[in-house]
């Protein structure tokens, strides 16, 4: 088994995903495809890409689902379905029982920012962190035949080549709809810290014990249209309109 | 513990950027290109780009896979088997474009009409219609009148310009966002900024859509309407509004066509035209001095209601009195609009009501004075911040355009027209109808060797401009600008092979097309239309349509049915231009234009379709294209982008004109124009000053400033036309009452049709079959990740859709036994599907729905033959014929809207059954040869693995 660094580690780098306004579009899903594929570690194949069994690895990708409220939740009105768009990718928790399954060491926290990271030289590709991994966020790669998954975009926030404002992980920096945000947890004033608190921020599964970094902004309260109060109508017909008209033209 | 590894964190990402523009759809983002090693390694949005400001969705982040894959062509190839074998031989360019130019240049000679050039998805319209004009056929269009006609046309006959590339919800202040038929149609990332932005401020965004997937699954409030009746929900809530009083006054008199005085005199040729002075125009109450003037005239106040009696004794009212008494009328009361559109009355009326309140208890203003057209200084922008948006669920009904007029109605009643908040204009938009050209291809516009006489589409003013022979037969192949459909201002591509075909109302010679996938997903009936491409004439044994060119980067459906076939670039691989002269780009706050130029060089033997149209125009001779001596005036496109002008001093870019550069909109040609754009990242962007931002419409500022920009001459001023004098024209024509009269057999349809206040009707298709019988709407909508048939042979975004299923919502599925895995027959009165279906109950109770254009024919796009999206994949197409049902006078209308002919592809009505279950989707197709494939298909992808440490 692999050691965890000590907790907490001195920041917490991780992404707060704002269910509200996530569109599913799949942007973050083959932003991050495109960026790592050419990036950390390994390449990420495809197998059978132009067939019919094609499939690839993904450090990040999109489920969707439907969901009928029962009514009191703030995700839509009783009995209106309504589709949920759940971006999911490593939640880099702080008890992360991925890195503790690990034989070899390849899988480890960094002790600095908390990152979980797989070192490919020591991977053996043998799938415990995968099984180990609640949330189903890690990908063997087929072709290399270790284990790949989200690095935060370990070689975008830390690059000194690229503008500061670019320093943030490609899912991030590509996402329309701005459901994607990046920062330290462990900074109560910083931005993400400040949308969770705020938008009352949720863990997944917080029942596994895993602790993740990573937070989702639960959908806002929605108000029903037919709650809006109806316009006074005027039941004085055509006539009693013009005669209302006439009367607004000479305040002009 | 071993201590953690040292990562090189602060590697260069690439060799060098280059910025160009996306292709991967119709939005147009600004890109950056990450080159390495000559490869690309990193695409990611420009973050200066007034377009996606520097966001970039799942399509244009998968160029690299778009550009690498292997359904790409790589040289002309010439049929060498049967249409649709896929059996080509590769051959030259110079043999390829000897052949072309050999078939047009003894068309155009011989007549010219029979040479029918449409292009598909193309972004270079302003060229190709230029070509097509050169060349002299009548018979040019782009896809419009399959996507969204209708939209464009409501929108300039209504407010001088519409949604979409005219213009933009005002993200940054409207309060309350109403957005129709939109599932990720076109301007995708500047919709997803902006309900983004909109939501993060607390503003309310409505979604009426029958489905409730992509925007409508984050819509505060989801009216989950019937498909076809969203015409009736505006009028029902234009009802509640007129009603409660809740309406600009101020605003219909100065800015809209409320005020000017329609003749009253039924059953004469003048009824319902507007009265006009010597001049032409029109005429107004004043209601002081009790006398007519001419709209406009300085202090005068003009009545909104009345009869009155004109100086030369006809009586007329104003406009308004006419759309007051129509609107307010019991039968677009809630309670009845409930019944059609599914939607119920405590939701219309909630929707009015939210309306108003933010209408004109949270109005905002700019302070900032202006002047109006008329000299009239105001203090500041008054803003009511209630924005609407409307795409192709609204455009592809055949009651669209009706629906169309109807939204822009409602938001001149409640004054948010390109004010603060609202829905606001995007240059060169607005601009009235009259700076509109007309349409050219009346007989004496076109003939042998020669141009026609000006541009194919245009706005006809009245029936007097429509395309047709003295006995009313259609001059145009698609019938366009006839009496089937009158304003068709983007043509009617989706009918060009089915008439051609029909010799309905000629035979063609060649068939020119560009970026179109007629032979599969872009028609109606696929399986008829292959059989038409396919058919011989028995006497001659030749193909029925003799010779089709086709140009495409991809081995399309479309290719193996093409007689040539000449290779176009990927986007990466070209030069482009994104024109003000073509379909803009602008913001409302910005005038924009941009290109595309080659990033990396090309691998194959493949040219750019722009400058291979360049180079046929030059081997043709056209004058435009040839100097006095017959030699060709540009080298390539992009020779022509930097030369070419439309008037003097009018390019395709209004960037770095002027020998300097130092230009913008009007100068000389620059010849370091290009080199311009690409150091400044591949666009250019004119910032409207703040005084000339609003109210564009009647703004002095914003008219002057489009007059230096060289978009008109003299300021074009709109006053929106709730009431349209032109559909008027034509009622009077279906009526007999004016010249030329309509002829029998469509009376009835147009004079439906041409209602000069918008109204609704049950869309075609609903209205001809037996309601009962086929009691179920079926749609589709296009994905996010995906660009209609664009996707699949992408190897990344092909993994995000596989295949579609069917959606049927949980009601109907309860009814008929369905759940989730069974297969169904889904049955419309032309065809039947055998799918697989998902139950679902985020959608409109009658409605079932599916992805776009997702299914592939098999041997197409590079894919294997047991590709899902060829085996379980399926086209809703099948179900669709481009004729409507028959009816007692044995005439098949097109399944098109009357008015524009826009395709009405949300038209479908269905009834579905339970299936035995089965491996693939019915009907099936016979496999099309691999057209030019020379990349053969890998088993497995690494893309990078080089780079990896």
């Amino acid at each position: 088994m692999t050691m965890l660094p000590t907790l907490p580690t001195p920041k917490k780098l991780g992404l707060v995903i704002d269910l509200d306004v996530c569109v599913g579009c799949h942007a973050c899903v083959i932003s991050c495809k495109e960026w790592n594929t050419g990036g950390y570690g390994a390449a990420l194949s495809d197998q059978d890409p132009y067939g019919s069994q094609v499939s690839g690895t993904f450090l990040n990708r999109i489920h969707t689902f439907e969901v009928v409220p029962e009514g009191g939740e703030v995700v839509g009105e009783a009995g209106d379905a309504r589709i949920v768009h759940f971006p999911k990718s490593c939640l880099h928790c702080e008890d992360a029982s991925c890195v503790t399954v690990c034989p070899t060491g390849a899988s480890y926290k960094r002790s600095a920012d908390g990152i979980v990271l797989v070192d490919e030289d020591k991977c053996i590709g043998c799938g415990l962190c995968a099984w180990a991994c609640p949330y189903g966020a890690r990908e063997m790669d087929l072709a290399a035949g270790v284990m790949k998954k989200c690095t935060l975009c370990v070689d975008r926030i830390y690059n000194e080549t690229l503008q500061e404002i670019d320093r943030v992980p490609s899912c991030v920096r590509t996402c329309p709809a701005n459901a994607r945000h990046y920062g330290d947890f462990a900074d109560p004033t910083s931005k993400v810290s400040m949308m969770v608190a705020e938008r009352g921020g949720i863990d997944l599964m917080p029942e596994q014990g895993t602790r993740p970094v990573n937070k989702y902004l639960p959908p806002r309260p929605r108000k029903p249209l037919a709650s809006t109060l109806p316009l006074a109508e005027n039941t004085d017909g055509a006539k009693g309109f013009f005669a209302w008209l006439d009367g607004m033209l000479d305040r002009i | 513990m071993s201590p953690e590894p040292r990562l090189a964190l602060s590697k260069p990402v690439s060799d060098e950027v280059r910025k160009t523009t996306c292709y991967m759809c119709a939005c147009r983002c600004g890109i950056d290109v990450h080159i390495k090693d000559g490869k690309v390694r990193y695409i990611e949005g420009n973050r200066d780009h007034p377009v996606n400001k520097g966001v970039l969705c799942a399509k244009g982040s998968a160029g690299i896979m778009q550009h690498y894959a292997p359904a790409r062509l790589s040289s002309p190839l010439l049929r060498t088997g049967p249409r649709g074998s896929g059996q080509f031989k590769a051959i030259s360019w110079d043999e390829a474009l000897a052949l072309a130019v050999d078939w047009m240049g003894e068309v155009r000679a011989r007549d010219p009409k029979k040479l029918a050039f449409f292009t598909g998805r193309d972004q270079s319209q302003s060229l190709t219609g230029f070509f097509a004009q050169q060349f002299g056929t009548p018979n040019y269009a782009a896809h419009g009148g399959f996507c969204s006609v209708n939209m464009a046309a409501a929108g300039i006959m209504t407010l001088g310009g519409g949604f979409w590339e005219f213009g933009s919800p005002d993200w940054d202040r409207t309060k309350l966002f109403v957005m129709f038929g939109v599932a990720e149609d076109h301007d995708s990332n500047p919709i997803k900024i902006g309900i983004s932005k909109l939501k993060s401020r607390g503003a309310r965004f409505v979604s009426v859509n029958p489905v409730r997937t992509g925007y409508s699954s984050i819509a505060d409030s989801w009216i989950g309407i019937r498909p076809g009746t969203d015409g009736l929900l505006v009028l029902s809530v234009i009802h509640e509004l007129l009603k409660a009083r809740k309406i600009d006054v101020d605003f219909l008199v100065r800015y809209t066509n409320a005020p000017w005085l329609v003749v009253d005199a039924p059953g004469t040729a003048e009824h319902g035209l507007f009265a006009r002075d010597d001049e032409g125009k029109a005429l107004v109450w004043e209601s002081v001095t009790e006398r007519e003037v001419a709209n406009g005239t300085k202090g005068a106040r003009a009545s909104l209601s009345g009869r009155y009696q004109l100086e030369d004794g006809r009586f007329a009212v104003p406009s308004f009195q006419l759309l007051a008494e129509k609107y307010l009328d019991d039968r677009y009361a809630p309670d009845l609009a409930a019944v059609e559109t599914g939607v119920s009355a405590d939701v219309i009326r909630g929707l009015a009501a939210e309306i108003a309140r933010v209408a004109f208890d949270e109005s905002i203003e700019i302070a900032h004075p202006w002047t109006d057209m008329n000299g009239e200084r105001h203090a500041s922008f008054i803003g009511r911040p209630v924005s609407f948006h409307a795409m192709r669920g609204i455009s592809a009904h055949s009651n669209g355009f009706q629906t169309a007029r109807a939204i822009h109605v409602l938001q001149a009643l409640i004054g948010a027209v390109d004010c603060p908040g609202a829905f606001r204009f995007e240059p060169p938009y607005p601009k009235p109808v009259e700076a509109h050209p007309t349409p050219h291809g009346k007989a004496e516009h076109f003939g042998s060797n020669k141009p026609l006489s000006g541009p194919h589409l245009g706005f006809p003013r009245g029936p007097e401009d429509l395309l047709i022979g003295p006995d009313g037969v259609p001059n145009r192949i698609d019938k366009a600008f006839s009496w089937d459909a009158p304003i068709s201002a983007h043509g009617l591509m989706h009918m060009v092979i089915a008439n051609a075909h029909a010799g309905d109302p000629y035979r063609i010679d060649l068939l020119f097309m560009y970026m179109a996938n007629m032979a599969w997903n872009s028609s109606m009936n696929t399986a008829g239309v292959i059989k038409m491409l396919e058919d011989r004439d028995e006497a001659t044994g030749e193909y029925v349509i003799p010779k089709i060119i086709y140009s495409d980067a991809y081995a399309s459906e479309m290719v193996a049915y093409a007689d040539l076939v000449l290779p176009d670039t990927t986007y990466l691989e070209r030069h482009d231009c994104i024109s003000l002269l073509d379909r803009p780009i602008s913001e409302p706050d910005s005038v924009n234009d941009a290109i595309r130029w080659p990033v990396v060089e090309p691998d194959r033997d493949v040219r750019g379709f722009q400058s291979v149209l360049i180079d046929l125009a030059g081997r043709l001779k056209l004058p435009g294209f040839v100097d006095s001596r017959g030699v060709p005036l540009y080298k390539d496109f992009a020779d022509y982008i930097v030369r070419h002008e439309r008037r003097p001093g009018i390019g395709p870019l209004a960037g770095f004109r002027g020998v300097a550069g130092d230009r913008v909109g009007r100068g000389a040609s620059n010849p370091d124009q290009l080199k311009r754009y690409i150091e400044n990242g591949a666009f250019f962007s004119a910032h409207i000053p703040l005084e000339a931002q609003f109210f564009k419409h009647a703004n002095r500022a914003y008219q002057d400033f489009a007059v230096k920009m060289g978009f008109f001459d003299t300021p074009q001023p709109v006053t929106f036309q709730l009431y349209s004098e032109i559909c008027q024209k034509f009622r009077l024509s279906a009526q007999g009452l004016r010249e030329p009269v309509a002829p029998e057999t469509h009376r009835e349809r147009l004079e439906m049709a041409f209602d000069p206040l918008p109204d609704w009707c049950r869309p075609l298709e609903e209205a001809g079959v037996d309601r009962a019988e086929f009691p179920y709407h079926a749609v589709t909508q296009r994905p996010m990740a995906m660009y209609h048939s664009w996707g699949s042979m992408n190897a990344w975004l092909r993994q995000i859709h596989t295949r579609n299923v069917m959606y049927v919502p949980g009601a109907i599925c309860d009814e008929v036994g369905l759940s989730t895995g069974d297969w169904a027959w889904i049955i419309s009165h032309h065809g039947r599907i055998k799918v697989e279906i998902a139950r679902s109950d985020a959608v409109n109770r009658d409605t079932m729905w599916t992805w776009n254009a997702i299914g592939k024919r098999k041997g197409a796009w590079g894919l294997s033959n047991d590709a899902p999206e060829s085996n379980r994949g399926f086209l809703l197409n099948h179900l669709i014929h481009e004729l409507l049902p028959p009816k007692g006078d044995g005439m098949r209308w097109s399944n098109s809207d009357p008015v524009t002919g826009q395709a009405a592809w949300y038209d479908l009505r269905v009834r579905i059954e339970k299936a035995e279950p089965d491996e693939v989707s019915r009907p099936t197709f016979a496999h099309v040869g691999r057209a030019g494939s020379t990349h053969p298909s890998p088993a497995e992808l690494r893309y990078g693995q080089e780079w990896s440490e």
